[in-house]
């Protein structure tokens, strides 16, 4: 039973970035197309998205336990790295290549489209290969495991 | 500006932040995609159930979407008109640097983006500001090469 939750989280999850746009790569690439004929309506759902988490978090956060679970699982680290600027630069340019980033990606699957197929097996092993020991580092790995 | 749509867009924005602060509070997880699916990659891995249903339930988001009559047309996976190989190309390449970015930089446009900035950490504030940084360069690098 407790596993309907995070089932309907995800299908609310999946209908916002349907219903926002962040599906469409060419949306995508609209607002990162900042010199070119800019789309900012993207904007709208990162500052959406955050304003209402900016603002509960605050509250469950200050609960001692989350409701279904025994503790919040949070990633610890505070301090910057080259392995979260290395990583984010990687992202930065398969986003910008594609249009897609991990979610639309995987909630695309809905459309039965071989094009997204072939892009979220190229992103599973991306991810895999990332986290082999020759990859993940020593102490990043764990860090990885709990990440956001 | 005619595909500027900050309704839906907001919309949109408001359903995946009531996600993430349900997950939280529910089950105390970051709803953070790369994060939910590089826990499944570990061999051995304990939690995978709600990583599962989370996942399906984004994929079943967007099949809602479709089932309610939502406008799939606009859809183009193709932005940068590649010709087909090419564009094949580009979404492995794509892919591959999506999971292995996300992977090592410990998160997505959700986790890193939606979660981390509602947490208010600097780690995720530096990694969405490199990675949209990067993403808006690599499309206009594109935008030159192609449209001259």
């Amino acid at each position: 039973m407790v596993q309907l939750i995070p089932l309907l989280c995800g299908v609310i999850f999946g209908l916002g970035l349907a219903i926002s746009g962040m599906i469409n790569p060419a949306k995508v690439i609209g607002f990162l197309d900042v010199t070119g004929n800019w789309d900012p309506s993207l904007a709208f759902v990162m500052g959406g998205a955050v304003a209402v988490t900016a603002v509960a978090f605050r509250f469950v956060l200050r609960w001692p336990k989350p409701i279904l679970h025994d503790q919040f699982h949070l990633p610890a680290r505070q301090d910057l790295d080259m392995r979260l600027v290395r990583g984010a630069v990687i992202f930065g340019a398969g986003w910008g290549l594609s249009g897609f980033c991990p979610g639309p990606a995987i909630a695309s699957l809905a459309f039965l489209k071989p094009e997204i197929g072939i892009f979220v097996v190229a992103m599973v092993v991306g991810s895999y290969l990332a986290r082999l020991d020759i990859f993940a580092g020593g102490a990043g790995s764990q860090s990885t495991r709990s990440s956001a | 500006m005619e595909n500027f749509t900050p309704v839906p867009a907001l919309i949109g924005g408001l359903l995946i932040g009531l996600s993430a602060v349900v997950m939280l509070a529910t089950m105390g997880r970051i709803a953070g995609i790369s994060g939910v699916l590089g826990g499944l990659l570990n061999n051995g891995s304990p939690d995978r159930g709600w990583r599962n249903y989370f996942l399906a339930g984004l994929v079943a988001g967007a099949a809602l979407f479709i089932a309610l009559g939502g406008d799939v047309g606009a859809i183009n996976l193709n932005p940068f008109e590649f010709s087909g190989d090419i564009q094949t190309g580009v979404l492995v390449v794509g892919g591959l640097l999506v999971g292995f970015g996300t992977q090592m930089g410990s998160g997505c446009t959700s986790g890193h983006g939606v979660c981390g900035l509602g947490r208010l950490s600097p780690r995720s504030l530096a990694a969405t500001m490199i990675f949209m940084g990067v993403a808006g360069l690599v499309v206009l690098i594109i935008g030159l090469a192609v449209g001259g």
